[in-house]
């Protein structure tokens, strides 16, 4: 092993980020050096928190040199553990405390209208991903990660997973495109993320690939969350394929679609009407629905438009979506309102929900309307229905008032 | 010099002497009430002065040297310019090369462009700055290279200051965009145009001499005069009085950090959902990227209900003239233009209206404006748990910013401050804020990213949101989640020698700041 190792970013433009460059030696000691732009307010805490890596790792004799750009402990923990591992050849790992928030498990049909990319190596943007509310966050181990970057990552989303709270966005991780993708899942499977999205996704097999793989983390660590998979379509090979993988295992809970490398495996050029991709998508979202998943669709890539991206999510809904990626948290509230229900759709639901009320106060195990019974699965999806029009301002909190009077 | 120390009301310890004058420390809220009479300069005789009316000199040395400028004098200046302003240094420049010591520079405030004044505190020029102290000149004091301590006042304590003779000023230098030889002078127009000189006006009224400067000299009259030629001493005629690409460089955009926009939104539904914009209301939104966004909200609401404002209170931009065209705005008070827009439409539209702090902020009037705004939106660097603020150092105990209007426009009806719970790693809401700059009492809401939190004496909007979905915390629960993501901040270590006064807008000491340990 190396003798030196660093890991994290450095420079004018980086905040909440820092840079850590270690040096094993064979005599001499711990030397830690700080620079830290917050240095009158947490420099203990930073050396404090170094010390206990290198001793959590039994390094005795090193240089340490931590240039801090405002960096939340989990952050300066991820990176001077990945100086460590530079260095040593471990399997071990720092963690910090888990917050309870993020011990949170969702449904296989959770809402997946919105989802926001967020790049693995790129904490900043992490940090307040969650108030605005996406129905899901994307921490990207993929293409966002410069290749040199891949492992220090890693270690940034794991902690992540672990400590930083999203305020109920569904927790995802983007893995790498396999063979390297089953490693990733050992960073992040036992720190309860709640659905792995599958890049360049291709055969049934790689989902199975996936699938298995989770099931023994789960299983060694003695987890039972549930971990669903979104395998992504990005391939002509993928849509012809696409079936069997919405179909390969009980945890694929939707299916997404890549548009620019789809595009560009086609040698197409990716247009704004998108008639290069109509039958692809189309194709995806008829696999989901066959296999009863959620049919999700590309992102919208010109993040000032807010106008096209309605008319793109308008169209996604019509063909049968059920979300988008966003790469920017201003297209969240766009998608949402896109998606949200229609008149029929929510005068239905309340119906719905009215109905299942006066059973629940009844005592009635069956909800009913009319003549027909309701489904749990139809009464859950009403209720969704309406949560969706609260939010997007459709109707008001107090509307089973308004609709009885 | 140590000299006693005696707690203020808002629990600050306060020198009994500071640069050698003896102290009133903070009060309270209204309970500092003074009697005596408004200061008076000496009073001139026309007939001392040219009968044609033409009062230009040569140069600035020339009319400095006439002025009788000496060792010792307080010298002022206004900031209209901004981060373009070329006539403070040259000043200093002129008094360095005449041998001069121990000037006080009392600027309505200070910016970075002003680096150069270190020169001439390191060489006795200078001796002390009573007025703002932004970047590098914060930075020095900061770090206890200042002979005396500066003195910070808001825009209306620096009139109030100058009206009871705190502050004598011996010579004003006022940089005017246009003026004429008898030195009537406005900011309208001119390659250097500024909108107003309201910052210079209590400089004109009571300064021993005044001297203006300008780059655009008209034959009388020039009109209007927003600084009357019968204040006026001297007219020095120069190439250049600032930079105007740098006078304008207040121009801000609105932001497009969604995690911004996210509190000017915010910051907005709060103020629709619990009354405040309704027909004729009033605001005062600074030029600052999230100020500009929740102008900018406001608007929309207007526009949905169909209602206007019946003031706003500036600085104005391109964004308040815009609302002003539109007519969801009466009137604009404006008290210092940022850009070009709102230079044109104060020169062009009767209805966007020059104000000085004489009108909005004066403690000395008979009233003032301030408190008739409906709602402010002001920024901070910290608050504590008492809703005390700071706006003038950084949580590492840096003087880094000036008072700006900030404590005058606390007296508005509601004032809110919107702040992201955390700037990098450090949390805003903290026990003790390192600074006092404005009491708790007068700080009504503070709206963040992560939740907002009013001021339990605001028993009003905490009712009128109680069943409402905004994120209403407590501010310990906003205090406790910045630190639960940040950490605690240890304490900072900061010396004993007071490097600043933190003067509150009655003249009362609120705190002081004290030198930085490197």
């Amino acid at each position: 092993m190396a003798q030196k190792g660093s890991a994290g970013n450095q420079g004018p433009d980086i905040r909440s980020d820092c840079f850590a460059a270690l040096e094993i030696k064979k005599t001499g000691g711990i030397k830690i050096v700080i620079t830290s732009k917050v240095d009158a307010l947490y420099k203990n805490s930073i050396r404090d928190l170094a010390q206990q890596i290198l001793e959590f790792y039994k390094v005795e004799n090193a240089d340490l040199e931590i240039i801090d750009r405002g960096a939340i402990s989990l952050v300066l923990a991820a990176r001077i553990e990945a100086a460590v591992k530079e260095c040593l050849d471990t399997k071990n790992e720092f963690l910090l405390d888990m917050i309870p928030e993020n011990q949170t498990r969702t449904e296989k049909d959770h809402s997946r209208r919105s989802r926001l990319y967020l790049p693995g190596n790129s904490p900043k943007l992490m940090l307040n991903a969650g108030i605005h509310k996406p129905d899901a966050v994307i921490l990207d181990l993929e293409d966002s990660v410069a290749p040199n970057k891949k492992s220090e990552a890693r270690l940034v989303v794991r902690n992540s997973l672990r400590g930083l709270n999203f305020y109920g966005a569904e927790r995802m991780v983007r893995i790498n495109q396999l063979p390297d993708g089953l490693e990733d899942l050992e960073y992040v499977v036992p720190h309860y993320v709640n659905l792995i999205l599958l890049p360049k996704c291709e055969t049934s097999d790689q989902v199975r690939a996936v699938d298995e793989k989770i099931t023994r983390i789960l299983a060694e660590t003695k987890l039972d969350h549930p971990v669903y998979i979104m395998p992504i379509i990005e391939s002509a090979l993928g849509v012809v394929n696409v079936y069997q993988i919405a179909s390969a295992s009980d945890r694929v809970a939707a299916l997404a679609i890549g548009l620019e490398d789809y595009t560009a495996d086609l040698g197409a050029q990716r247009t704004r009407e998108g008639r290069e991709s109509f039958y692809a998508r189309n194709q995806l979202v008829i696999a989901a629905k066959a296999a009863g998943i959620q049919a999700i669709d590309s992102v919208f890539s010109d993040v000032a438009d807010m106008e096209a991206l309605r008319e793109v999510v308008l169209e996604a809904k019509s063909l049968g979506f059920d979300g988008m990626g966003c790469i920017h948290p201003r297209q969240i509230r766009v998608i949402h309102e896109a998606f949200a229900p229609t008149e029929a759709e929510i005068t239905k639901a309340k119906k719905i929900v009215l109905a299942f009320d006066v059973a629940t106060e009844k005592g009635l195990g069956v909800v009913s309307l009319g003549s027909k019974m309701i489904d749990p699965p139809v009464v859950k999806r009403a209720l969704n229905t309406i949560s969706n029009a609260l939010e997007a301002g459709l109707i008001r909190e107090n509307w089973k008032e308004v609709d009885l009077e | 010099m140590a000299s006693k120390s005696v707690k203020n009301a808002v629990g600050r310890m306060i020198p009994e002497m500071i640069n050698g004058k003896p102290v009133i420390p903070f009060q309270g809220v209204h309970k500092y009430i003074t009697d005596g009479k408004r200061y008076a300069p000496p009073l001139p005789s026309s007939a001392n002065y040219p009968e044609d009316g033409n009062k230009q000199v040569n140069d600035l040395k020339t009319a400095l040297t006439k002025a009788g400028i000496k060792d010792g004098m307080t010298i002022s200046t206004h900031h209209h310019f901004r981060n373009g302003d070329l006539i403070a240094n040259q000043i200093f420049q002129v008094a360095s090369e005449m041998g001069l010591k121990d000037l006080v520079w009392f600027p309505s405030a200070s910016f970075p462009c002003h680096e150069p004044i270190i020169d001439y505190l390191k060489d006795g020029t200078i001796h002390h700055i009573e007025g703002s102290m932004n970047g590098p000149l914060g930075r020095f004091a900061s770090q206890g290279h200042m002979r005396g301590a500066g003195v910070l006042r808001s825009h209306g304590g620096r009139y109030q200051a100058v009206q009871d003779g705190e502050v004598v000023i011996d010579i004003a230098v006022i940089a005017a965009p246009t003026a004429d030889p008898f030195g009537n002078a406005n900011g309208l127009t001119g390659e250097s145009a500024c909108g107003l000189l309201g910052f210079a006006l209590a400089d004109s009224q009571y300064a021993h001499k005044v001297i203006v400067v300008t780059d655009n000299l008209v034959p009388f009259p020039c009109i209007p005069w927003q600084i009357q030629g019968n204040y006026v001493d001297y007219v020095v005629e120069v190439d250049h009085i600032g930079i105007p690409e740098r006078i304008i460089s207040g121009t801000t955009r609105i932001t497009r950090s969604p995690d911004r926009l996210f509190i000017a939104e915010l910051t907005a539904k709060f103020c629709d959902e619990v009354g405040i914009i309704k027909d004729g209301f009033s605001f005062q939104a600074g030029a600052g990227g999230t100020s500009l966004a929740i102008g900018n909200y406001f608007g929309e609401i207007m526009r949905e209900k169909g209602i206007k404002a019946r003031f706003a209170r500036g600085g104005s931009n391109q964004y308040l003239v815009d609302m002003l065209e539109e007519g969801l705005v009466d009137y604009i008070l404006d008290g210092q233009t940022f850009d070009l827009a709102g230079v044109r439409s104060m020169r062009e539209n009767p209805h966007h209206v020059n104000t000085s702090p004489f009108t909005s902020y004066n403690y000395h009037g008979k009233g003032n404006f301030a408190g008739i705004v409906d709602v402010v939106i002001l920024g901070a660097t910290e608050v504590d748990v008492n809703y005390n603020a700071n706006v003038v150092t950084h949580s590492d105990g840096y003087l880094l910013h000036g008072i700006g209007g900030w404590q005058n426009c606390l007296f508005s009806k509601t004032v809110i401050l919107p702040i992201p719970l955390f700037r990098d790693r450090i949390p805003i809401i903290r026990d003790e804020v390192t600074t006092i700059c404005g009491p708790g009492e007068l700080i009504d809401v503070i709206v963040t990213e992560r939740g907002i939190a009013i001021n339990p004496r605001r028993k009003d909007l905490l009712e009128k949101t109680a069943n409402s979905k905004l994120p209403i915390m407590t501010i310990e629960e906003l205090k406790k989640e910045g630190e639960r993501i940040c950490g605690v901040p240890e304490p900072v270590n900061l010396g004993d020698r007071v490097i600043a006064a933190i003067k509150w807008v009655d003249g009362t000491v609120i705190d002081v700041v004290y030198q930085v340990i490197e």
